[in-house]
């Protein structure tokens, strides 16, 4: 392993992008899949939604030309393209649940062999949890991809044979974007889909420690 | 003839008594209606039960409200933020109760409400700690799980415009919660920038028919 070279957080979003189709409903999670974003093709009309009610959602507008009353879910001032459109908490959901929604990216805590996921809580005393629309995006939309650093910094696997951490929906998420490798998820286990130079599949394994199909 | 407008954000909230259940428009401070909540701090009542996506963002609305010590419960789904502190240590020291529920069944559950349902089925936390110990069902190969409506006495929303009747539009991402506390609250108080005349609400346009409105205020410090 000690020729490969992980792939940075934009590097990451840039691979991700490239599986989004045109003319796909996406909403993209708070934090690294935010990212995203600016690496959509050009050439693809994709259409953003955000929890908080606006389908169309454009970048980030010029300094000082903020509107308060125009956010994403992270709270960051946006715009919103010609065409696009605001509704209430209600519809938004009902976007996400019926499977409206075909794809949404989320980050992670550890996502399981089978496609379990945990991103919302680690569960520890004392912290406060919080769960915004997580568990909505989870099990709602057509497609759930997550986004994340394969290891913690402390060098665990994220990809787990069973989540320890508390879930956010069961068998949820088809398809893991890692600084390493993408992975395919769901009943039949992992499988591994690329990975980058100079990483082997027997590497993968050793580091996971996880049951992985190539 | 009917005149739902209300002279001042004080007048508006000056019936709500201690105890009462009322929910806050708003994510974030996008759609908060801050006078309202100023007015009933300064009005007094406590032991509120309160209804918020969040739990408050930095001094203003709901964080002053807590900061206050007038909420005893809060039912929201994104408490803990940067900016969340006056909740955090009011949590931490167990003055406030806390409720957490998915984003979107919070919508649904206040959603349920205001359309006279019983309870929902909702996929939306199945299998997680948030539905534990509830009643579960399988329903043509998915899981759901039963949750109950979420009703209230008041409702405090911010909108754009509204006019006597009490209908409302409302303006960009500041809508979120608003039509949808409106009809769940047995009082919604709506909080305008603009009053207009009957009839200069396009009726195509008008996202909460005034049925669902008891007060429309325009306070001083809302005007635009």
């Amino acid at each position: 392993m000690t020729n490969m070279k992980p792939m940075s957080r934009d590097q990451m979003a840039a691979r991700v992008a490239q599986d989004i189709p045109d003319g796909a409903y996406v909403n993209l999670g708070i934090g690294l899949p935010t990212k995203v974003a600016n690496y959509l093709p050009a050439d693809r009309e994709i259409i953003l939604q955000s929890e908080n009610g606006l389908l169309g959602m454009g970048p980030a507008p010029a300094a000082g030309e903020e509107d308060w009353e125009l956010i994403n879910a992270g709270k960051q001032a946006v715009t919103l393209l010609t065409g696009g459109c605001y509704f209430h908490h209600a519809d938004s959901f009902a976007m996400m649940r019926a499977g409206h929604i075909d794809i949404c990216v989320l980050g992670a805590f550890q996502v399981s062999v089978t496609g379990d996921l945990a991103n919302w809580h680690t569960g520890e005393p004392g912290a406060i949890p919080a769960v915004g629309g997580a568990m909505d995006l989870a099990i709602g939309a057509r497609q759930t991809f997550v986004m994340m650093e394969l290891f913690t910094k402390q060098g665990e696997s994220k990809l787990v044979e069973t989540c320890t951490y508390p879930l956010t929906g069961l068998h949820c998420v088809s398809r893991i974007y890692t600084d390493l490798a993408v992975f395919d998820v769901g009943r039949e286990g992992a499988r591994v889909i690329e990975m980058v130079d100079g990483l082997t599949i027997a590497d993968l394994r050793k580091r996971t420690g996880v049951p992985l199909a190539a | 003839m009917i005149d739902k407008s209300v002279a001042s954000a004080q007048a508006a909230v000056a019936d709500i008594q201690d105890g009462a259940t009322v929910m806050i428009g708003g994510f974030g401070t996008a759609g908060m209606p801050d006078p309202l909540i100023d007015a009933l701090i300064a009005q007094g009542a406590g032991d509120l039960t309160i209804i918020n996506n969040n739990a408050g963002n930095g001094e203003t609305g709901l964080a002053a409200l807590i900061k206050a010590d007038r909420v005893r419960k809060i039912i929201c789904s994104f408490p803990r933020q940067t900016d969340s502190h006056h909740f955090d240590a009011a949590y931490r020291a167990g003055q406030i109760e806390l409720e957490l529920v998915p984003q979107g069944n919070l919508a649904a559950r206040i959603q349920a409400a205001g359309a006279g349902l019983g309870a929902i089925f909702t996929p939306t936390g199945y299998g997680t700690l948030l539905a534990e110990g509830k009643e579960t069902r399988l329903i043509d190969g998915r899981h759901y799980v039963l949750e109950y409506p979420i009703h209230a006495d008041f409702a405090l929303i911010k909108a754009h415009a509204g006019d006597r009747w009490g209908n409302l539009v409302y303006r960009k991402t500041a809508r979120n919660f608003g039509p949808i506390m409106a009809m769940a609250a047995r009082t919604t108080i709506a909080q305008v920038s603009r009053i207009v005349g009957l009839g200069e609400i396009d009726p195509e346009a008008v996202v909460t028919p005034g049925i669902f409105v008891q007060r429309v205020v325009l306070p001083q410090s809302a005007a635009a």
